[in-house]
């Protein structure tokens, strides 16, 4: 070889050739330099100059915050009788961004569990910002389906369950109103900033007490952060807040006399408040038809929402303070103690009742077609006599009758602590030139004596009122809340009574009334007499609301949605009132005979005296039922 | 065989040098597979080798490089022939044809191509050099010599080995020099044929290949798909900062955030591990070791040797600029090794054959004399 000969005459010195080469070496050397430089520069970047960027990409990346929610705090009554407490529920969560293969995965999954697909996605369709943000798709999973779900997790990935509590209310339907429920803070609370310490996904009480006292029952969310690898899996837990439970709560209500009084009631729509008029504790609030709280607790479907919202018995509405209805006869209460006040009346004068009152161009009947004959107060209001309200409401003139309404709670909300009170509504001559751009008629001044016409009102407004009258004047605004028990500590809040208003009506007025009221049910002739009680006494007023303008006498010839709604507020013992109870039947006819007595089983539930089992009383049989009086 | 004047040319530095590199690499490759769950040692493996490297860097170093290139010919033949055989007989494991099947091991022809196609270069440059420059014609025969193992390993197909491949040629070209009047008739006619010729190479790339430049170009445009190899690399680095996250502290890596990290994305779990201050000392001792293959290049008593030696330079160069680079998110995810770090056996007896051969060509400097 040619090149292996030369290589043995070589000198120490290079080949001529290789110095050719040298220079451009360096060009080599030179651009693969510059390479790395760039590489450094690179480098330098990502790590000095982003450092910061990337490190927090990393930390996102593996460190995952999970929000660990409180147990809500039970819900008692006043005799500490639990109402609502939390039960263990496995819910199903999804995690999309933890899952690869979107459809496939939720398809398998809706085939699991009995869910239709189309379910699924809606539910994942609807909030979809953070792809790893768990969203829940079922709750309270039986056994089956987590075992199914748990065998075939590594077909699944991005889906988990997690053990968690539900809101339990124990009694169902009752006191649903007032119980309320819990749901999944919506994005209008989120950005109301009233819920500051909540994140997407919290639970929060969106009805009745859950909800006004929400915060006080709520407790505070733990956190766990935690370590996952690309996949999601958990690695190990780094920190953990454990959650704090929120305070239980004792309410004021008494679960027995929800009990006797949600049974009484029965199946027929009305509301039902039982108070304690020494203090305005709420002893009782039916209001039906209810709904089960643990169904809208626990993310009822689209289907039953739909259901509950369609439903025409406004299953959804509180009766107590967002029913506004005619007070009736009830208002003859208001009346009398207007007549005394103004002097307009003393309790000894008399109106001659015949039937009806010939007044403008018409006569206003009287609901007892033959008349009342000669009525003085205590007659008119055991007797309900509407003539003699005619009369003496156009001696008041309305814009009294307003006043004194007022002074009684009524036409104006009471301040309870629940969403959405209503106001009723109470006329005088101003409300009418403002609302309806009219003067006020001599003839309206009628119908809103014997509380027709444009009156309505709550019957928590009603109850305000009897509340008063066996207060003789004193009135304290209603209250929820007896006490609180600090989770923490376990010390007990006893929530102090709200000082009582007295209101200016003299006690002689109420000395009057009370001996009237109590008339309502002692008096052979009182409209609410079926209604009295063996083992108290009891001041009441019957009421009948009239749903359309009717003359008297076609009850029973029309459906039953047009018949008459029956009142019946009451306090008990008439010497030392206790407590106070307001009734009202829809659709009920007569207040007498369907509103009255189940007050009485109310009150002698509440006072702690054994109702009487019909076949023990005997000694004085209750009159056939022909021989109640009704009113009109 | 070995002269104290190679001693007393600091060659121990050398070794130190490589020893560090080959340490970085065990380390990080401990590092990031003892969280895993299988615990297969995988460090051990790439002890061993390590140790048939050192057993390969002896034989290469051992037999006079004159020796080794008279077999030039016949072993780019033997590769050529082996090329084809792996397309119609070749084992194919991860969508590509690139194992031959020998029972008791499989080898990959491209490696074998890296080395015969270094050697029929050298040996071609040298016995036909050019010394005013290469011109068209000169150009003709070496360049048909790199297209057609490029084009079958293509085929494959293999990408990375088919640029590093290239990468040896041109780095010999780029050495001997292009005459001027060539440069630019060249550089006039690329320009031109530039958009066919782009036209004709994108059409022959596979799917994924096109994907993986296309998202190069953009990685947010599929982060879950290729692109996301690169981000998460690039979080890896990035996070590392300055000092580091600490050896085993790389949460990336070690969370399986980072995909194949303890072959071609190496770099980022050392990088996340040691930060900037330890890719600074990485770079530092590859330089050296670069140094040290341009200082042979630059004193190789012929031309054959100072070829040998600048298209070993090329091809470590490319393999370390392109798989940096990559994980850097500056160059497109090929997928080529990082030398002497990556795991793996087939690309550490290639490198270590490699660095042994260049020491040979330092040996061979003086060795005429005695």
């Amino acid at each position: 070889m040619r090149k292996d000969h030369s290589i043995m005459r070589e000198s120490y010195f290079p080949q001529e050739e290789t110095r050719d080469l040298q220079s451009r070496i360096y060009w080599l050397f030179g651009l693969i330099v510059l390479a790395l430089c760039g590489l450094l520069l690179r480098a330098w970047y990502l790590q000095v100059v982003k450092g910061k960027f990337y490190y927090e990409l990393s930390e996102n990346n593996r460190i995952r915050v999970v929000e660990t929610p409180p147990p809500r705090g039970l819900i008692y009554d006043r005799n500490g009788a639990l109402l609502v407490n939390n039960v263990p529920s496995f819910n199903l969560y999804v995690v999309l961004g933890d899952m690869p293969d979107q459809t496939a995965a939720l398809s398998r999954l809706a085939d699991l569990i009995a869910m239709p697909q189309e379910e699924i996605v809606r539910r994942v369709t609807f909030k979809k910002e953070d792809p790893f943000f768990p969203i829940k798709i079922k709750d309270d999973l039986t056994m089956k389906e987590v075992a199914m779900i748990e065998g075939h997790g590594l077909d699944l990935p991005g889906v988990k369950i997690e053990a968690e509590f539900k809101r339990n209310a124990i009694h169902g339907n009752l006191a649903a109103h007032l119980l309320g429920y819990v749901g999944e803070i919506t994005q209008a609370q989120l950005e109301s900033g009233s819920y500051q310490d909540l994140k997407r996904g919290g639970i929060i009480g969106q009805y009745g007490i859950e909800q006004t006292f929400d915060a006080v029952i709520r407790g505070i969310p733990g956190q766990k952060r935690i370590e996952v690898d690309a996949l999601g899996h958990e690695i190990r837990v780094l920190e953990v807040n454990e959650p704090q439970r929120g305070n239980d709560v004792f309410l004021t209500l008494d679960l027995n006399v929800q009990k006797v009084a949600e049974e009484a009631l029965g199946g027929r729509n009305g509301a039902i408040v039982a108070m304690d008029p020494k203090n305005g504790e709420v002893l009782a609030m039916v209001s039906h038809p209810a709904f089960n709280p643990n169904l809208l607790s626990q993310g009822a479907s689209s289907e039953a929402w739909e259901a509950i919202l369609k439903d025409e018995g406004r299953p959804l509405t509180n009766r107590v303070i967002q029913g506004q209805y005619p007070p009736g006869s009830t208002f003859k209460i208001v009346m009398g103690a207007a007549l005394l006040e103004t002097k307009e009346a003393s309790p000894a004068s008399r109106v001659e009742c015949r039937g009806f009152l010939h007044f403008g161009n018409r006569n206003f009947r009287d609901w007892k077609r033959g008349g009342h004959g000669t009525v003085d107060l205590h007659k008119a209001m055991v007797e309900s006599c509407d003539v003699y309200f005619y009369e003496m409401g156009n001696r008041l003139g309305v814009d009294n009758i307003a006043k004194f309404s007022h002074l009684f709670g009524l036409g104006r909300p009471t301040g309870i602590e629940l969403a959405s009170e209503k106001g009723g509504l109470i006329p005088s001559t101003e409300w009418k030139r403002q609302a309806r751009k009219e003067p006020w008629y001599p003839g309206e001044t009628l119908s809103v004596s014997i509380g027709q016409g444009y009156v309505s009102t709550t019957p928590l407004q009603l109850a305000m009122m009897t509340n008063v009258v066996a207060n003789k004047g004193v009135s304290h605004p209603p209250q929820l809340l007896k006490k609180i028990r600090n989770q923490e500590t376990g010390s007990i809040e006893e929530i102090p009574t709200a000082e009582g208003k007295r209101i200016p009506i003299s006690p002689e007025t109420f000395r009057v009334l009370h001996a009237s009221l109590a008339g309502v049910v002692s008096d052979p002739q009182g409209t609410a007499n079926g209604s009295k009680s063996q083992f108290v006494s009891i001041g009441g007023k019957t009421g009948t609301a009239q749903v359309i303008g009717m003359k008297g006498g076609a009850h029973g010839k029309l459906p039953d949605k047009f018949n008459d709604h029956a009142w019946f507020v009451a306090f008990a013992p008439v010497e030392n009132p206790k407590i106070s109870v307001v009734v009202l039947v829809e659709n009920g006819g007569h207040g007498g005979s369907t509103a009255a007595p189940i007050s009485k089983k109310l009150i002698e539930a509440y006072l702690g005296i054994a109702p009487p089992l019909e076949p023990i009383t005997v000694k004085s049989p209750a009159p056939p039922p022909s021989a109640v009086p009704s009113e009109g | 065989m070995i002269d104290r004047r190679s001693i007393a040319g600091y060659d121990w530095l050398l070794f130190v040098v490589v020893i560090l590199i080959l340490g970085i690499g065990v380390v990080s490759i401990y590092s990031v597979t003892s969280a895993s769950e299988a615990r297969s040692p995988l460090y051990m493996k790439q002890i061993y080798w390590i140790i048939l490297g050192w057993v390969v860097f002896l034989v290469m170093a051992w037999i006079d490089y004159h020796e080794i290139a008279r077999f030039a010919y016949p072993i780019y033949a033997v590769t050529l022939l082996l090329l084809v055989l792996v397309l119609f007989i070749g084992r194919t494991a991860l969508g590509a044809q690139r194992w031959l099947s020998f029972g008791f091991f499989n080898m990959q022809p491209s490696e074998l191509a890296k080395i015969s196609l270094l050697l029929v270069s050298a040996k071609y440059f040298s016995d036909y050099f050019p010394k005013k420059g290469l011109n068209l014609r000169q150009l003709l025969v070496p360049g048909g010599l790199v297209l057609l193992p490029v084009l079958l390993i293509l085929k494959q197909p293999d990408l990375g080995t088919s640029l590093a491949i290239s990468s040896v040629f041109f780095s010999m070209v780029l050495v001997i020099g292009l005459r001027s009047k060539f440069l630019i008739y060249f550089s006039l006619m690329s320009l031109m044929m530039f958009p066919f010729l782009w036209q004709f190479f994108w059409n022959r790339l596979r799917g994924y290949q096109r994907e993986r430049l296309l998202t190069f170009v953009d990685p947010t445009n599929d982060p879950t798909g290729t692109g996301y190899h690169i981000i998460q690399s690039k979080i890896a680095i990035g996070s590392g900062g300055l000092f580091g996250k600490g050896l085993f502290g790389g949460t990336q890596s070690q969370l399986k955030f980072l995909p194949e990290s303890h072959t071609d994305f190496i770099f980022s779990v050392f990088s996340e591990e040691w930060g900037f201050v330890g890719i600074f000392v990485f770079f530092m001792l590859f330089f050296f070791l670069l140094l040290w293959g341009v200082e042979i290049a630059y004193k190789a008593k012929d031309v054959l040797g100072s070829l040998l030696a600048v298209g070993i330079i090329g091809l470590i160069s490319f393999y370390f600029l392109v798989n940096v680079g990559m994980t850097l998110g500056v160059m497109p995810v090929v997928g080529v090794p990082l030398p002497l770090v990556s795991y793996g056996g087939t690309s550490m007896v290639t490198t270590m054959g490699l660095l042994g051969l260049l020491f040979n060509v330092k040996l061979r400097r003086f060795m005429l004399f005695y």
